[in-house]
C-alpha cells in the first residue's frame, strides 16, 4: 500500500518552496518567460560563486527583481482557464501538504465502518493554533502510482460516508470541523452507482446542514461539482486566490454546450469559476491570498495564509450558540440564487 | 453532475410527451414497439398495456392522477429566471429559457402547488423534463424553498415528483448551490415533523438525485426509470465498457437499497394515501 508522501512537506529539503526547486518541471506555458529568466539567474549565480565577481551579484539582484516583477504581472492578468491550470498544477499543495504545515498535531483515522477506507478522502484529529478540530479533505496523489491509490481525489460513496462519520464524531465531542476541498468531482463508476453515490452526497448535504458544530471549508485547488459540495456545506467557506469551484468541469461543459471539448477555455470564462466571481455571487465568503506565483511557488506562505483564515473563522464561530450558528448557516444557503417574482 | 440532456434529447433516450389528438390516434411504444390506441393509453395513465412502459406525461397529468379532485392550487407560478452569469454558449441562456417557456407553457422546470391527497394537506412539486431537461437553477431552488415554507406555515406534507438531468450549468455555481439550499430546507421540514415523499421518475440524474430526490422520508419510483448520479454515457466513457442491462433503473436501485418502493403509475395515489395516513393522522393520545 502506498502512502501519499507530502513531497512538499516541511521536513523535506526541497520543500521550503524555493522557486528553483520545481521551476525546471511542470512549467505552465504562461510561466515560461519567468522560468527562463530564473534559469539564467541560477546560471549566473553559480558563475558568481565560482569567480567571486562582485559586479555579477549586482546584475543578479537586478534580474531577480525583474523576474519577481514579471511573475507578478503574469499572475495579475491570469485568464480563468489559466487559473484552472494552476488549480490543477501537479506541484500545488494538497490536503496533507497543508496538514503538515498548519497542524500542531495530526492523527489520521480511516474508514466508513460500512464498506471500505476511501483513500481519496482523508480525515483526522488535528490541533490548529491550539484548537482541536476534525480535519477532513480530498486527497490528490503525486505521480501515477500515488494518484491511482488516491483515485485522483475522486471519492466513491464510502469516501463521503467516511467524511460524514468523522463529522458526526466531531459533533459528538463538540469539536469544529475543517474541510479542505480539492477534487475533480465524485467518481463516476459502476461501483459508485451501485453503492449510492447520489445518496451519499445528498446525505452529507443534509447532515452538514444540521451539524451542531462550526464548519469551515477551504477550497485549496479544484472544487469539482457535487463531489466538492459534499464536504462544503459550511458556516464559512473561503477559497484560495487561484483555486476554482465549478458546477461542471470546463471540458465537460464545452463538450455538452459547445459540442467541442476544445472550447474549454471559453467555457471556463462562461462558468464564472474563479475566486473573484464566486465572491461576487456569494458562493464563497472570502478569498485567501496566494504567494506570488501561486501556492505551488511557496507552499509555506500559502499554508500560513490558510491557517490564519481558519483561526479567524473559528474565532468568530466558536463563541456562537448552536441555534444561532445553525440559523445563520441556513440563512446563508437560503438566500443564494437570482430570480424575478413577476 | 450537470445535465447531459442535450445529448440525451438527440439520441432519443427520452421522448417528449405524446398527446392524443385526432391526427395522432395511434402511438408506438418506445419500449416494445407495440402500436397502442392513444385513447387506450390515456385511460391507462400513459402506461403501455403490453409491456408496462411508463410514457413521460406533462406535469398537469400528475396533478390529475395524484391529487384529490379540485384541490390543486398552484403558487409562485410567475417566478422566473434571470441570467446572473450572462451565460452564452451557442445560444443565449435567456433565449433557451424563452424557448422552454414557449414549448411547455411553464415559467420554470418546477411547478408547485397546494393540494389534498386522500384528504391530507400537501404541497406538491412537479418537475418538467421538457423545460431545459428539468435542470435545477435558482428558480427551481427558490420554488422548492417556498414550497417547504408553505408546508411549515400550514402543516402540510411535501411530495416532489422528480425528473431532471441535474444542475443547470448556465447558472454555474449558483445552480450547484441549490443542492445545498434544498437540503437545508428539508432539514427545516424534518425539524417540524412533517413528511417528505420523493417520487423519482424517468430520468432523474446528477445533482438532483444527489440532493432532494434521494432525501425522502420515503423514496418511491416509477418502474423502469433511469435514476443515478453520473449519466450512463459518462460512466461508460470512464470504465470503457458497456453497462450491464438494467443498470441505474428503478429495479436496480431498489435492489441496492436506495428506493423504498417501486410503484406503477396507477398505484401511486393509493400508496401516497397510505404513507400520509401513517405519517399525518392524529392518533388519540394514550392515557
Ligand atoms: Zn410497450
Amino acid at each position: 500500500m502506498a502512502e501519499t508522501k507530502p513531497i512538499l512537506g516541511a521536513n523535506h529539503g526541497a520543500a521550503g518552496g524555493g522557486r528553483s526547486s520545481f521551476a525546471d518541471t511542470y512549467v505552465m506555458d504562461f510561466e515560461k518567460p519567468v522560468a527562463e529568466l530564473e534559469r539564467k539567474i541560477a546560471e549566473m549565480r553559480s558563475l558568481a560563486t565560482g569567480s567571486g565577481m562582485k559586479s555579477l551579484s549586482v546584475e543578479i539582484d537586478r534580474m531577480e527583481k525583474k523576474a519577481a516583477h514579471m511573475r507578478q504581472e503574469v499572475y495579475r492578468n491570469l485568464s480563468p482557464w489559466q487559473k484552472v491550470q494552476i488549480a490543477r498544477h501537479p506541484r500545488r499543495p494538497y490536503t496533507l501538504d497543508y496538514v503538515t504545515r498548519i497542524c500542531d498535531s495530526w492523527l489520521e483515522l480511516h474508514g466508513d465502518r460500512g464498506f471500505a477506507d476511501d483513500h481519496a478522502m482523508v480525515a483526522g484529529m488535528a490541533s490548529i493554533g491550539g484548537i482541536d478540530v476534525m480535519l477532513i479533505g480530498h486527497q490528490k496523489g503525486r505521480g501515477t502510482k500515488d494518484n491511482l491509490f488516491r483515485n485522483f481525489a475522486m471519492a466513491n460513496p464510502e469516501g463521503y460516508r467516511k467524511a460524514l462519520r468523522f463529522m458526526r464524531l466531531a459533533a459528538k465531542f463538540r469539536r469544529p470541523v475543517i474541510t479542505l476541498i480539492d477534487t475533480p468531482g465524485a467518481y463516476p463508476g459502476l461501483g459508485a452507482e451501485e453503492r449510492g453515490q447520489a445518496e451519499a452526497i445528498a446525505r452529507n448535504l443534509y447532515e452538514m446542514a444540521r451539524l451542531p458544530v462550526p464548519i469551515v471549508g477551504i477550497v485549496i485547488g479544484e472544487g469539482g461539482s457535487g463531489g466538492a459540495l459534499a464536504i462544503s456545506v459550511t458556516d464559512e467557506i473561503h477559497i484560495l486566490e487561484y483555486a476554482i469551484y465549478s458546477v461542471i468541469s470546463p471540458e465537460g461543459c464545452a463538450s455538452i454546450l459547445y459540442r467541442d471539448a476544445g472550447q474549454a477555455p471559453q467555457a471556463a470564462e462562461s462558468l464564472r469559476l474563479t475566486a473573484p466571481d464566486l465572491l461576487k455571487f456569494n458562493i464563497v465568503d472570502g478569498i485567501i491570498a496566494e504567494p506570488s506565483g501561486g501556492a505551488h511557488n511557496d507552499p509555506d506562505v500559502a499554508a500560513a495564509n490558510v491557517k490564519a483564515q481558519i483561526l479567524t473563522s473559528l474565532d468568530r464561530l466558536i463563541p456562537l450558540p448552536e441555534d444561532r450558528l445553525l440559523a445563520a448557516r441556513h440563512k446563508k444557503y437560503e438566500k443564494i440564487g437570482f430570480w424575478l417574482d413577476h | 453532475m450537470a445535465l447531459e440532456w442535450f445529448k440525451r434529447d438527440r439520441t432519443g433516450l427520452v421522448s417528449q410527451p405524446k398527446k392524443a389528438t385526432p391526427d395522432n390516434l395511434w402511438v408506438k411504444c418506445d419500449s416494445c414497439g407495440e402500436i397502442v390506441f392513444s385513447r387506450e393509453l390515456e385511460k391507462r395513465l400513459h402506461v403501455c398495456p403490453k409491456c408496462g412502459f411508463h410514457f413521460p406525461v406533462p406535469g398537469d397529468k400528475y396533478v390529475s392522477i395524484l391529487t384529490d379532485e379540485g384541490t390543486w392550487e398552484e403558487f409562485d407560478r410567475e417566478l422566473h429566471s434571470t441570467d446572473p452569469l450572462g451565460f452564452k454558449d451557442q445560444m443565449k441562456y435567456s433565449d433557451r429559457i424563452a424557448a422552454s417557456m414557449k414549448k411547455t407553457g411553464l415559467h420554470e422546470a418546477l411547478t408547485t402547488g397546494t393540494c389534498a391527497i386522500g384528504g391530507h394537506p400537501c404541497v406538491m412539486g412537479i418537475m418538467e423534463f421538457a423545460f431545459m431537461g428539468g435542470s435545477v437553477g435558482s428558480v427551481v431552488g427558490e420554488k422548492f424553498a417556498r414550497a417547504v415554507d408553505r408546508c411549515l406555515a400550514e402543516r402540510r406534507a411535501l411530495i416532489v415528483v422528480s425528473r431532471s438531468g441535474g444542475m443547470r450549468m448556465q447558472e454555474g455555481m449558483v445552480s450547484l448551490m441549490q443542492m445545498a439550499k434544498t437540503s437545508v430546507k428539508l432539514v427545516e421540514l424534518a425539524d417540524a415533523g412533517l413528511p417528505y415523499i420523493s417520487l423519482l421518475t424517468n430520468p432523474t440524474t446528477g445533482g438532483t438525485t444527489a440532493s432532494f430526490s434521494m432525501l425522502g422520508d420515503v423514496n418511491l419510483a416509477e418502474p423502469g426509470a433511469l435514476i443515478g448520479f453520473a449519466g450512463p454515457r459518462v460512466i461508460k466513457q470512464t470504465i470503457g465498457q458497456d453497462l450491464p442491462p438494467g443498470f441505474q433503473r428503478s429495479e436496480f436501485l431498489m435492489e441496492k437499497g436506495f428506493l423504498d418502493r417501486i410503484v406503477p403509475r396507477s398505484e401511486i395515489k393509493s400508496t401516497l394515501e397510505t404513507l400520509l395516513t401513517f405519517f399525518m393522522k392524529k392518533e388519540p393520545k394514550a392515557s
